[in-house]
C-alpha cells in the first residue's frame, strides 16, 4: 500500500516538555508550595486484620501544631472503590475513607494535619488504638475455604461477588466445544504457572495537595492519570457537587496504572474541609510498597490441545487471582487475563466460525496489599502462562515453536469471538482485525535475533545458552467506554492552545497530540501549545489507561484540527480570493495559487476585522473498535547451572503499533516497557512474613534492575496501517511489559532443557528446577 | 546553624538545622530540580553534585556542604541555554516521565567531567544509582555517549 507523505507525523519531534524535564523546570505536585500549607499523615495498622475497638485521638488533637485528626468517627461512612474508573465502576465498592476494621498491614486507620511533617509524625504516635485482632488469611488459595476468616462484612456488599468465601469478581466464558476440541486433539499439554506480587515503582511517589479557592471550591491537584475520574469519585465522600470540585493534574513522574488509583485525595480533601487550610499528602517510598497498588498475585492453569500437524484445537485459561484486602480491578484485570491472551491464536474450527476457546477467573480477597491497575493489565501474567504452554506444546510436537505458533496465530479479518463475550468486566463488542503485522514482527525479529543459528548452537558445561521467544498482543483503549476529547484555538502569531483531559504521565502523549493537530493544521508540533489537564480547564478524558491515549484521544485532536482547519480556510478564500480547493496548509501559511497568508494573519482578521470570533473546536471521539498492537520477543540467555544465575544478554522486540506518530517515543515505550517486564521475569517480588508484614518495601531488597542490569535491547518498529486510528496509529505503551516473562523463561527452557513455571527466575527458583529435571 | 556554600556557582550563607538534609535545604530554597523518591539513598532522583561528586542529597545532610561547591541540574543548563547532555537528552528521546532526568543529569556531568572518554559500561556503571522506571536508561545510555563525544569535539575546537 502506498502511504501518504506526512510531515509531522513519523518524525523524531523533540517532546513538547522536554526542555522543562531536562532542566528541572517541570513542575511536580512536590514542587507546589501553598502559603499556609498544613502536612498530611495517615497511621497504617500494624495487623492483618484487626477491628478498632476504640481510637483516642484526644492527645494528638492537643500537640500544638496539630489542625486535625480523622478517624473513622468523623468521616463520612460511603462505600466506594479507589479503582478510578469510569461510571459505572466494575470494581466493588468495598472501601470507606477510614473504616472500624483494618484489612492489611498498611490500612488506613486515621489522618492527621498538622503544620509540619513532624508534628504529624508525632501526632500519629499519640494515637491510641484498643484492637481485636482478627485472624488472617494470606493465601489465596486458603481465602475460599470455609474455615478462611470473612474479610468483608458490610450489610450492603455492593457487588463483591461472594462475601462469604471472600470471592470479589469471578468471570466465566466459553466459546465453541472446548471438550470436543480437546478431546480431538492428538496432544494436551496443561499446567500450573505463578505469577508474584510486584509494584509499579513510579519515581515520584503519590502526592496530592488539596485547597479551597477564594470562591470555596475544593482544588486538588494530584499525581493521577485520572483526573475527571477523581471529580467525580470523591465528590459524594466531600459531600461537594461535581461543579465545586477542580482537580489539577501538573507533571507527572510515572503511574503505570497505580496512579489510576483514587487513594490521597478523598482525605487530603477532608482535612482541607475540615481545616480550611491547604494540606499535602506524600507517600513515602515504604508506604508506597504497602499501600498504594500492586500487580494481581495469580495461579494460572493452562492448558492447550493440538493436532500432531500443529494445528491448535482448543485452548484454556483459569485463574485464582489474589487482589488483596480490597477489590479494586479484581475483576476487570482478570478478565484482560484472558482476553488478552487468548484471542491471538485460532483453533481448528475457527473457519467455520468456532473458537474452542474456555477462561475462568476468581479473584479473592486476603489480607494483604491491594492489586490493582499496573501496566499491562492482567496480560503479562495470561502471556505467561499461555505462551510458555505454547512452547512446551511445541517442543512435544518436535516442532519449531515459530512455526508452530505461525501456524495458529490470527489474520486480518479475523475477529476473535471471545472478544465479544468478555469485555471490561462487561461483555465486549465485536471485533474484527483490520491491520495485523505479527508475522512481519516475527520475521524481522528472528533474523535480528539469529534465531535459525542460536536455535542450533551446541549447549554444555556450567554456563548454557538458550534462546527463546514470546508472541504478544494488548488493545488500544476500551471499546465503546473510553472518550477522549480536544479543544484547540488560534492565536495570533499562528501557534494554537491544545487543551486535553488526557494525562501524559510521561509516556510523550502531550507531544503525540501536538504532532497529529500539526500535521492536520501544517504547522510545526511546536506550534501547538499543549496543556493537559484541569478539570476546570479542559474538556473531559477517560485518563491515562488500557493503552487509549493515542488511538483515541489523538483522533479527538484530529478531528478538533480538522474543524480548525475547516474556519481557517473559510476565511481564507475571502481573504486571499482565491477557491477553497486551491488552498492548502503548509508551514503555518495558507497557500493559494498567487498568494499566502499566514495563520496570524487569519486569527487577526478572525479577532478584529470581519465577523469577529474566536477559531476555535472542541471534538469528542470513542471507538468500538480496539484493534491490538502486536509483537514478537526474543531472549537469548546465559544460565550458570551452578550459581542459577539468569542472565539476558541480548532481547529483541519487534512491535506493530501501526504507524509510529513519533518513532523514538514509540521506541521508549517499548524499552520502558521490557524493562519492567525483565524485574518481573527476574528479580521484583514482593516477599510477606507470616503474619502479613512486607519484608522487602524499599529499593534495596525489591530489585528492580539497574543501568548496569540491562541487556541490549533491540527495538524493531513494524508499520502496518490501522485504518480507525489517527494517521493509522495503534497503541505502544503496555503490550511490552507482556513479553519478558514468557520468552525468558522459553529460553531457559531450551537452554537446560527444564521450564520454570514461576516468576520472578530467581537464583533459587532455577537451581530448585534443575534439582527436580 | 550557618553554612557557606557556593551553589550554582553562586556563593551563600544558609541557616541550616544540624540534622537538615541538603535535599531539604536545597529544596526550600526553590531548586525543586532535585527531586524527592525515597529519602534514603536508593533511587537517586535527589543526585547533585558536590565538589565535582555526583551525591544523594538526600544522604547528605546541609552542614557536609559547607565550603563547597554545589551543583544542581538547575546550574548545568537552563531552558534557551541548554547543556549538551541536555541537547542529547531531548535529541535521543531519553527522558520520559522526567523525575529522574535531573538527577541523572548531574550523573552524567559529573561522569564527563572527571571522564571525557567514556566507555557504556562506564556509563551504565555512573548511573547505577539512578533508578529509571519509564525508559530502560538505553537512550539515556546514548544520549550521554552522544554528549561525550559532542563535547571532545567542542573541547577540541576551543583549545
Ligand atoms: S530521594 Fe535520594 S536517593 Fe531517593
Ligand atoms: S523518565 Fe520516568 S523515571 Fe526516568
Amino acid at each position: 500500500m502506498k502511504r501518504p507523505k506526512y510531515r509531522s507525523v513519523g518524525q523524531n519531534q523533540r517532546k513538547v516538555d522536554g526542555e522543562a524535564l531536562v532542566t528541572g523546570q517541570a513542575r511536580y505536585v512536590d514542587d507546589i508550595e501553598l502559603r499556609g500549607m498544613l502536612y498530611g499523615k495517615i497511621l497504617r495498622s500494624p495487623h492483618a486484620h484487626a477491628r478498632i475497638l476504640e481510637i483516642d485521638a484526644d492527645e494528638a488533637r492537643g500537640l500544638p501544631g496539630v489542625h486535625a485528626v480523622l478517624t473513622h468517627h468523623n468521616v463520612p461512612r460511603i462505600q466506594y472503590t479507589t479503582a478510578g474508573q469510569g461510571a459505572p465502576e466494575p470494581s466493588p465498592k468495598d472501601t470507606f475513607v477510614l473504616d472500624e476494621k483494618v484489612r492489611y498491614v498498611g490500612d488506613s486507620v486515621a489522618a492527621v494535619a498538622a503544620e509540619t511533617a513532624q508534628i504529624a509524625e508525632e501526632a500519629l504516635k499519640k494515637i491510641k488504638v484498643r484492637w481485636e485482632v482478627l485472624p488472617a488469611v494470606l493465601d489465596m488459595e486458603q481465602a475460599m475455604t470455609p474455615d478462611a476468616p470473612r474479610i468483608h462484612e458490610m450489610p450492603s456488599a455492593n457487588e463483591i461477588s461472594n462475601p462469604e468465601k471472600n470471592i470479589a469478581a469471578q468471570v466465566e466464558v466459553t466459546d465453541g466445544d472446548p471438550e470436543r476440541g480437546f478431546a480431538e486433539a492428538d496432544l494436551v499439554v496443561e499446567n500450573h504457572y505463578r505469577a508474584g506480587r510486584v509494584h509499579a515503582s513510579h519515581t515520584e511517589p503519590h502526592i496530592c495537595i488539596t485547597c479551597l479557592d477564594e470562591a470555596g471550591r475544593l482544588v486538588v491537584r494530584t499525581s493521577t492519570q485520572v483526573p475527571f475520574h477523581v471529580r467525580r469519585i470523591i465528590a459524594p465522600l466531600v459531600n461537594l457537587p461535581i461543579g465545586k470540585i477542580r482537580v489539577i493534574k501538573p507533571r507527572i513522574g510515572g503511574g503505570f496504572g497505580a496512579k489510576q488509583e483514587v487513594l490521597l485525595e478523598p482525605i487530603c480533601a477532608l482535612l482541607t474541609l475540615k481545616t480550611g487550610r491547604p494540606v499535602r499528602i506524600r507517600l513515602t517510598r515504604e508506604e508506597e510498597f504497602i499501600s498504594s497498588r500492586t500487580r494481581h498475585a495469580q495461579i494460572l492453569r493452562s492448558k492447550v490441545g493440538a493436532k500432531s500437524d500443529g494445528t491448535i484445537t482448543a485452548t484454556e485459561l483459569e485463574v485464582l487471582a489474589d487482589t488483596g484486602a480490597y477489590g479494586s480491578h479484581a475483576l476487570t484485570v482478570q478478565c484482560n487475563t484472558g482476553s488478552k491472551s487468548l484471542p491471538l491464536y485460532r483453533t481448528h474450527q475457527y473457519r467455520k466460525g468456532v473458537n474452542n476457546v474456555h477462561f475462568k477467573a476468581t479473584a479473592v480477597y486476603t489480607n494483604l496489599p491491594v492489586a490493582g491497575a499496573i501496566r499491562g493489565y492482567g496480560a503479562p501474567q495470561g502471556f505467561f502462562a499461555l505462551d510458555s504452554t505454547l512452547d512446551e506444546m511445541a517442543h512435544k510436537l518436535k516442532m519449531d515453536p515459530i512455526d508452530f505458533r505461525l501456524k495458529n496465530l490470527v489474520r486480518k479479518g479475523d475477529s476473535p469471538a471471545l472478544l465479544e463475550k468478555l469485555g471490561e468486566g462487561r461483555e465486549g463488542v465485536k471485533q474484527i482485525l483490520k491491520s495485523c503485522g505479527v508475522r512481519e514482527c516475527i520475521k524481522r525479529g528472528m533474523a535480528e535475533i539469529e534465531w535459525q543459528q542460536k536455535r542450533a548452537r551446541k549447549n554444555g558445561g556450567v554456563v548454557r545458552r538458550g534462546v527463546g521467544m514470546a508472541v504478544l498482543q494488548q488493545g488500544s483503549g476500551i471499546p465503546g467506554i473510553d472518550m477522549g476529547a480536544v479543544t484547540i484555538k488560534l492565536n495570533e502569531d499562528g501557534s494554537f492552545n491544545l487543551m486535553t483531559g488526557a494525562t501524559d504521565l510521561g509516556t510523550g502523549s502531550d507531544t503525540i497530540l501536538a504532532q497529529i493537530a500539526a500535521e492536520v493544521l501544517g504547522t510545526a508540533a511546536d506550534k501547538c501549545h499543549v496543556f493537559s489537564s484541569d478539570t476546570d480547564l479542559t474538556p473531559y478524558d477517560t485518563g491515562a489507561y488500557a493503552s487509549s491515549t493515542t488511538y483515541i484521544t489523538g483522533m479527538a485532536a484530529k478531528k478538533a484540527a480538522e474543524e480548525i482547519r475547516r474556519k481557517v480556510l473559510a476565511r481564507a478564500v475571502r481573504m486571499l480570493s482565491e477557491k477553497r480547493g486551491d488552498l492548502t496548509l503548509e508551514n503555518g501559511r495558507v497557500k493559494g495559487r498567487k498568494k499566502s497568508i499566514s495563520l496570524g494573519e487569519v486569527c487577526a482578521d478572525a479577532l478584529y476585522e470581519h465577523d469577529q470570533e474566536q477559531i476555535m473546536a472542541t471534538a469528542s471521539h470513542i471507538s468500538y473498535d480496539c484493534p491490538p498492537p502486536f509483537a514478537a520477543h526474543f531472549a537469548d540467555v546465559a544460565v550458570d547451572t551452578e550459581t542459577g544465575q539468569v542472565r539476558v544478554l541480548k532481547y529483541v522486540a519487534a512491535v506493530d503499533c501501526g504507524t509510529a506518530i513519533n518513532p523514538q517515543l514509540a521506541e521508549g515505550q517499548t524499552l520502558g516497557g521490557i524493562h519492567m517486564g525483565l524485574g518481573y521475569a527476574l528479580s521484583e517480588e514482593y516477599q510477606f512474613d507470616d503474619r502479613g508484614r512486607l519484608m522487602n518495601p524499599r529499593f534495596l531488597d525489591y530489585k528492580i534492575l539497574s543501568a548496569s542490569d540491562m541487556p541490549e535491547i533491540k527495538v524493531i518498529l513494524v508499520p502496518t496501517f490501522e485504518p480507525t486510528g489517527p494517521f493509522g496509529a495503534k497503541s505502544v505503551s503496555e503490550i511490552p511489559t507482556n513479553g519478558p516473562a514468557p520468552a525468558i523463561g522459553n529460553a531457559i527452557f531450551h537452554a537446560l532443557g527444564v521450564r520454570l513455571r514461576e516468576v520472578p527466575f530467581t537464583p533459587e527458583r532455577v537451581l530448585k528446577a534443575l534439582r527436580n529435571a | 546553624m550557618k553554612i557557606h556554600v557556593t551553589i550554582n556557582g553562586v556563593p551563600t550563607d544558609v541557616k541550616v538545622a544540624p540534622n537538615e538534609k541538603l535535599l531539604d535545604m536545597l529544596r526550600r530554597m526553590g531548586y525543586y530540580g532535585v527531586k524527592f523518591g525515597c529519602g534514603r539513598g536508593e533511587c537517586g532522583v535527589c543526585t547533585v553534585i558536590l565538589d565535582g561528586q555526583a551525591v544523594m542529597a538526600c544522604l547528605t545532610f546541609a552542614a557536609q556542604a559547607h565550603n563547597k561547591s554545589v551543583i544542581t541540574v538547575e546550574g548545568i543548563g537552563q531552558p534557551g541555554n541548554l547543556h549538551l547532555i541536555q541537547e542529547a537528552i531531548l535529541d535521543h528521546g531519553a527522558a520520559q516521565c522526567g523525575y529522574c532526568t535531573p538527577g541523572i543529569v548531574c550523573s552524567a556531568k559529573a561522569l564527563l567531567d572527571e571522564n571525557p572518554h567514556p566507555t557504556e559500561v562506564q556509563v551504565r556503571e555512573a548511573l547505577k544509582g539512578n533508578l529509571c522506571r519509564c525508559t530502560g536508561y538505553q537512550k539515556y545510555v546514548e544520549a550521554i555517549l552522544d554528549a561525550a563525544e559532542k563535547l571532545r569535539e567542542t573541547s577540541g575546537r576551543l583549545e
